[in-house]
């Protein structure tokens, strides 16, 4: 507790304890002379403000309606996840990570998986992978209808958002149905999958399939003739290849700068060199190319789940190592998801080398030989980095999270810097950023 | 504190002698027990990786050869010599481990000349490696390392610049005059770790409150946690439940 003077909030003792009284408007005081200019205006937008896309905190500096500078405040959602992960096993990390951008929980899971496994040596099986390309393509068309409708919504253009929730939810119940949970799903895990896709996912994935591009179709109606959509986002928060590369921004943002730098294309994982998908670009560098990039991604995704159903051979999702894969036989009982009953006869009543290994799969974990490395995969959003190092230990010595919201970003003063405040709003929603995952 | 399990290499000796300095003591890294079964008393080596101070002898393999030689063609040799104090070739990726004095010359190189173009600077991140380069208890022991992770994408490979310092000088210069994406990113190592980048235009805490004390990613820093009561039992905080290694 600090006990020196506060000039924001001065305080007197009275008989209840002691009274703050919260002031303002020093800005003469702290600015000096320079508050004398005519225009000028400091505006903080946000922590809390409907149009910068969760908790973000913008300092701009106006004169009249132009922005001279803008500053951004991140951390309010800082939640310690890397720190968290080195106190529980590798295992169970996957249940942080997928909590850091809520938006692509998925992508989250399988880069972390992805760097585990690259630790440990091994490779998930081919069906694990499979369904990880299908269930990550059906987060990215959740996550781009999630960037639409908000961009729609910080437009102005309300239907746009209502439209894009609602279509989101078809996503949603998908991945509801297929891990059980609409969000933070720790369905990826080291090794291969939680579990195998439920029957009756496929049908309702096919049918996903028949539906959204006409859903799709109806978003270009409702937005991308529309003359003031058009208005607001042409030539709004500019940011060319150049810039882009220099600032590191990544993803859609860099992709319609012209730049087709899809990491699954140019280093590709899990088997994305398999699939046939194009990989959209646009060329005006603006909030506008990124709507339109992230429209035709919705598509190609589209495609790569269709693709990837179409190659489902049956098959373990888990590696047969036992001495590595989750004993994560789980059925639904009465009393919700759980141990399945065969699983608990088998280690009760049958093998005790499979309580053995358990016992100590879930106690300890299994061990990771020392090391590190980077994995990087495309999210949504970018790169999505992991920087993983083991000490050889049952948990993770560091995970570093090259988050693309947390590096796209610092391009928000160089894309708004110089132009109207409105622009600003177009700007920063066209870049998409999570602060789930920007903060961690 | 390194979590149970002494691996600190503290033993006098043959811990700070030994090469690679990470020891581990018993079989099942649990201390302050009461152990039977005899097998407290074994020390074992560290595996070889993050923790081993290896060194990969050339030939790297796959592009990590022409880097390092565009590399050397690009800094010179006696510069290079001086800059680059080994290499680790480890699960397909190369790290280089870099004085720090060096830094600004290599990256600066390794952005700019043809033959290496890496562009991009993919991330910039801090590990404690609470025990590296000696005992724990000792100072002077270069626990803090700065990990840069650059992406050339002209050529597409990916390599990883290390720089290690220790906790008592914790100086790296900045390369945000190279990268400036490395802003945020050294933001977040002081923030994180209490490295100083010198150099960088404002090296504030980005992620904790601006009045923060301490560096919450160190390793000796704690956790923290409260305990959690549930179905009548209670669950400790994390970091003092009981770990394996």
């Amino acid at each position: 507790m600090s006990t020196t003077y506060d000039p924001y909030a001065g305080s007197r003792e009275t008989t209840e304890g002691r009274v703050y009284t919260v002031t303002g408007g020093d800005w003469d005081q702290t600015l000096g002379a320079e508050a004398q200019g005519e225009e000028r205006l400091v505006v903080n937008m946000g922590p809390q403000h409907p149009s910068t896309h969760g908790v973000l905190r913008l300092v701009l500096d106006l004169e009249g309606e132009t922005v001279t500078k803008a500053r951004v405040v991140i951390g309010y959602l800082h939640t310690g996840i890397e720190k968290n992960t080195e106190y529980r096993n590798w295992t169970q990390g996957t249940t942080f990570v997928t909590r850091m951008d809520y938006l692509s929980p998925l992508y989250n899971e399988a880069g972390y998986c992805l760097a585990v496994e690259r630790l440990l040596g091994i490779e998930a099986p081919q069906r694990a992978q499979t369904i990880r390309v299908l269930v990550m393509e059906l987060n990215r068309i959740a996550s781009h209808l999630v960037a639409l409708a908000t961009f729609g919504m910080e437009m102005g253009a309300l239907t746009g958002m209502t439209n894009g929730f609602r279509e989101r939810e078809l996503v949603l119940d998908l991945l509801e149905e297929i891990t059980g949970l609409r969000m933070n799903h720790a369905y990826i895990r080291p090794g291969g999958l939680a579990q195998d896709l439920p029957p009756g996912a496929v049908e309702h994935i096919r049918e996903f399939l028949q539906v959204m591009p006409d859903r799709v179709a109806d978003f270009h109606k409702l937005l991308t003739g529309q003359p003031i959509w058009q208005a607001r986002l042409k030539d709004a928060g500019y940011l060319d290849v150049t810039g882009c590369v220099a600032m590191g921004v990544t993803g859609p943002v860099l992709r319609a700068a012209g730049l087709p730098w899809d990491l699954r294309k140019v280093e590709p994982y899990l088997g994305y060199e398999t699939y046939d998908f194009e990989v959209p670009t646009a060329d005006t560098c603006d909030a506008w190319g990124r709507y339109l990039v992230r429209m035709a991604e919705v598509n190609e995704s589209l495609k790569i789940i269709e693709q990837a159903l179409d190659r489902l051979a049956p098959g373990p999702v888990m590696v047969e190592d036992k001495k590595i894969a989750w004993p994560a036989q789980l059925s639904l009982g009465p009393d919700g998801m759980g141990n399945s009953l065969e699983h608990v006869k088998h280690i009760m009543g049958q093998s005790m080398e499979a309580l053995i290994h358990h016992f100590k799969l879930v106690t300890e974990g299994f061990r990771v030989p020392a090391g590190q490395v980077y994995v990087p995969i495309e999210s949504p959003r970018g790169e999505l980095g992991y920087h993983v190092v083991s000490d050889g230990g049952t948990r993770p010595w560091r995970v570093h999270v090259r988050d693309p919201s947390f590096v796209n970003l610092q391009a928000t003063a160089a894309m708004s810097e110089g132009g109207m405040i409105a622009d600003v709003i177009a700007a920063i929603a066209s870049l998409d950023p999570v602060m789930g995952g920007c903060d961690r | 504190m390194t979590g149970p399990g002494d691996r600190s290499g503290t033993d006098a000796e043959q811990g700070a002698t030994a090469p690679g300095g990470g020891f581990r003591k018993g079989a099942f890294g649990v201390s302050g027990s009461g152990d039977t079964s005899g097998f407290g008393g074994l020390v074992r080596v560290e595996p070889g990786g993050a923790v081993a101070l290896h060194s990969t002898e050339r030939p790297y393999g796959g592009y990590f050869d022409e880097v390092t030689d565009a590399l050397i063609d690009a800094v010179g040799q006696a510069t290079y010599d001086a800059a680059v104090q080994r290499v680790l070739v480890d699960r397909g990726e190369i790290t280089y481990f870099v004085a720090r004095e060096h830094l600004l010359t290599l990256v600066r190189a390794l952005r700019d000349d043809e033959a290496l173009r890496f562009e991009l600077c993919s991330s910039v991140s801090g590990v404690d490696y609470l025990d590296s380069g000696g005992p724990a208890a000792g100072p002077g022991r270069p626990r803090l390392h700065v990990v840069l992770h650059l992406t050339s994408m002209t050529y597409r490979r990916r390599i990883r610049l290390e720089v290690a310092v220790t906790a008592e000088d914790p100086h790296v210069p900045s390369v945000t005059s190279v990268y400036p994406t490395a802003d945020w990113h050294e933001r977040e190592t002081w923030d994180m770790f209490g490295v100083v980048f010198d150099g960088h235009p404002a090296l504030t805490r980005i992620l904790m409150p601006d009045d923060w004390d301490g560096h919450p990613q160190r390793k000796d820093y704690p956790l923290g946690g409260v305990p959690v009561e549930y179905h009548d039992a209670t669950i400790p905080p994390p970091d003092t439940r009981r770990s394996y290694r």
